[in-house]
This record gives structure tokens, C-alpha cells and sequence, in this order.
């Protein structure tokens, strides 16, 4: 792997992560971690459409004409979105049901459009994909870690194994809306200090 | 459900931003002057009522007797692009004024999952036209609370003296955190 792809696929995942740093895809990002398993099902269901959308953005880049290539993102995205929709209603009905409404909504993930127009549409596929794939982790660990925090606090469990005696109290108000908005601040915080002693 | 009480649900108990986490992207980037922020509200109100109307009727017109159901993503969201263009060139040419205030954000108003969320939560719903306009029209009112009181909030804290970690996105989520529970006391009416 040469540096540059190595540079794109690294980049998302910490330098510029989507959640942390760009703070792009907020809601299904508030929305769905509840749980940590929540947060990596839907981590994983928008890496799958980021890949594919970045991929094939990039190979029909150039039959695009540049005033409509926007609504041309989106049908695409949107596309790969109901692709995912189906086969998780399909093979991951608790998970599809789970996550609700914010499955459609994976088209109107900033994320998406924004490596779309940002990096797909100037760059060729093998790098496309690496850019897509970093992305798409970067996001995934956020909302898998975010989901972990509020699931250890909120319900005293993670990935679905309790910890806690059984009616024991816990911090109910991290699994609750403003808990959400607490506990990402939260991590921000730390992500900026944990990255400003790295440099 | 009556109409009043599907103000009163969406407004204050199940707050589209604050509870049900749809709008964020808007709520956090537009919100750092109360002008803009009501300006931003304005502009989701008109957008969301209007592809409320037109995808309900397109719903149940074309996708629903043709056995379209699986085109429901595609479709929506392809309808309110082209909404929010046109709602674009009518707002440069009507008031050049609100659409200097809110520049790039107006594109990105086709992203703002508030519009497809409604859209599509109104099918979910099973609504009848008027209560779907109902509900369109409240959580759109209900983003616009939440935004302006936002962005007075922030008004302020850009005043404040804080922590190198803290500025920007951490505070800004703290203070939404806080919004969020008092509304929160609101829970519980209607049910």
C-alpha cells in the first residue's frame, strides 16, 4: 500500500473522525446508541452504504454534469440505502427494528454527501474505497464507543451483558435523550485532549 | 389523536431535536445568532409542510397502487430535493435579504433528516392528510423552538471564558444536553 492510501484510509479514523473531529451524522449518531450493539449495527449498516456509494460515485464521476451531480449523490446514496434496508429487515429484523427510522435516513448522512463531493468525485476507486472505509470506521468505533457509554452507565450492561444486580440503580438518564448529548460531549472532551498531547 | 394534542406532542414532549434526535447537523451549525436560527426555522417550516403534502400524495397515488413500496427512500428524497431548489431560486428572487442570512445552509436543508424523517413518519403513522399537514407543521414549529432557544443560549455562552477542550462542539452539546431535560419535564403529558 502506497503512502497516500494509506494516508486515506488512516485519515478518518482519527486525524479527521466524523464524529469527533467533523462532527458530521449527528443524529443517527445521538439517536440510535442506546446500546453499544445499536451503535455498531448502525456503524456498520453506513460503512456498508458509504463503500458502495463512494465506489460507485467515483466511477461515474465523470458522466455526472457538475450543476446536478448533488441530486445524483443522493439517488445513489439512496439506492444503497434501501439495499440495506431490505436485507436487514430481512436477515436482522430486532436490529432493523431496533434502529427504526434512522435506517431510511442513512441517505441524508452529512457523511455520505460530504465524501462524496469532498473526496469520491475528484478520485479514483481504489481510492475511494480506502477513503470510504476509513471513514466508515472512524464512524463506527465513535458509535460503538458512544453507544458502550451509555450502555455501561445508563443500564449498567454492555453488548448486552449486565453487570449489575438485577433492579440495582443505575444512571438511567444516560440511555435518555439529554444522556445523549452528555455523554458525546463527554467523549469530545477527551478526544481533544487525548489528540492535543499527541502532537 | 386530535389536532391539538399532536401540537402539544411534538412540540414540547417528543421535541423533534431534542428527543427524537432528527436535525442535529442544523441545530448545532445554524445556531450561533438567533436571526439566523429563527431564519433556518422559517425555511424548515415552509419545506417541511409543503413535501410533507406533496410526498403523502405521491405515496399513496403512485407508490402505493403500483406496489412501489421498496422506491419510498428514493422517491422522498428525490421530491424534496427538487422542493428545496425551487423553495431556493423563489427565496433569491422574493427576499434576497433572508437568503443572504442563510447562504450555504439552504442547500443543505435537502440533508436535513428532519424533512425526510416527517415525510416518512407521517407513512409510518398511517395519518390522514390533514393530520399529516398537522403534524408537519408542529415539528417543524417544534424545530424552530428548539433552535432559537438554542441559539439564545449560545448567544451568551460565546461570551464566557472556557477550558481549551471544552469550546466549540463540547459546550455546545452540554447546553443542548441541558435543554434536553427541561424538556424532558414536559414528558408524560398526553399519554
Amino acid at each position: 500500500m502506497n503512502k497516500t492510501g494509506f494516508e486515506n484510509f488512516t485519515r478518518g479514523i482519527v486525524k479527521e473522525n466524523p464524529i469527533f473531529v467533523m462532527l458530521l451524522g449527528m443524529c443517527p449518531t445521538l439517536g440510535v446508541t442506546t446500546s453499544a450493539l445499536n451503535g455498531l449495527g448502525m456503524g456498520a449498516a453506513t460503512l456498508f452504504v458509504l463503500l458502495l456509494s463512494n465506489c460507485a460515485i467515483s466511477l461515474v464521476k465523470n458522466l455526472i454534469p457538475n450543476q446536478v451531480r448533488i441530486p445524483c449523490f443522493i439517488v445513489i446514496a439512496a439506492t444503497f440505502v434501501t439495499v440495506v434496508d431490505l436485507l436487514m429487515s430481512a436477515y436482522l429484523p430486532t436490529l432493523h427494528a431496533a434502529l427504526g427510522i434512522f435506517i431510511p435516513l442513512i441517505v441524508v448522512n452529512c457523511l455520505i454527501l460530504g465524501r462524496a463531493e469532498a473526496f469520491a468525485s475528484k478520485n479514483n476507486v481504489f481510492q475511494s474505497a480506502l477513503d470510504a472505509l476509513g471513514m466508515g470506521l472512524g464512524f463506527t468505533i465513535a458509535l460503538t464507543l458512544l453507544g458502550l457509554v451509555r450502555e455501561i452507565l445508563g443500564s449498567g450492561s454492555a453488548f448486552g451483558f449486565s453487570f449489575v444486580q438485577e433492579g440495582a440503580e443505575t444512571m438511567l438518564m444516560f440511555i435518555m435523550p439529554p444522556g445523549a448529548f452528555l455523554a458525546l460531549a463527554g467523549l469530545i472532551v477527551v478526544f481533544n485532549q487525548l489528540r492535543g498531547t499527541d502532537k | 389523536m386530535s389536532y391539538l394534542m399532536i401540537f402539544i406532542t411534538a412540540i414540547f414532549v417528543n421535541n423533534i431535536v431534542l428527543s427524537q434526535f432528527l436535525g442535529i447537523c442544523p441545530f448545532l451549525g445554524v445556531s450561533k445568532k438567533i436571526s439566523t436560527a429563527a431564519g433556518m426555522g422559517g425555511a424548515v417550516t415552509f419545506v417541511m409542510v409543503l413535501s410533507t403534502i406533496v410526498t403523502y400524495i405521491i405515496y399513496h397515488a403512485v407508490l402505493l397502487p403500483y406496489n412501489l413500496n421498496f422506491m419510498i427512500t428514493v422517491t422522498f428524497i428525490l421530491v424534496i430535493a427538487s422542493l428545496v431548489q425551487m423553495v431556493e431560486i423563489i427565496l433569491k428572487k422574493m427576499s434576497p435579504l433572508l437568503y443572504q442570512a442563510l447562504g450555504i445552509f439552504l442547500p443543505l436543508i435537502t440533508t436535513n433528516c428532519t424533512v425526510l424523517g416527517v415525510s416518512l413518519l407521517v407513512i409510518q403513522k398511517d395519518f390522514d392528510l390533514a393530520h399529516a399537514v398537522c403534524f408537519a407543521l408542529a415539528n417543524a414549529l417544534g424545530f424552530t423552538l428548539a433552535i432559537v432557544l438554542f441559539a439564545g443560549l449560545r448567544e451568551r455562552l460565546a461570551l464566557v471564558n472556557l477550558p481549551k477542550a471544552v469550546q466549540g462542539a463540547p459546550i455546545a452539546l452540554i447546553t443542548a444536553g441541558l435543554l434536553s431535560m427541561a424538556f424532558m419535564g414536559f414528558s408524560g403529558i398526553g399519554n
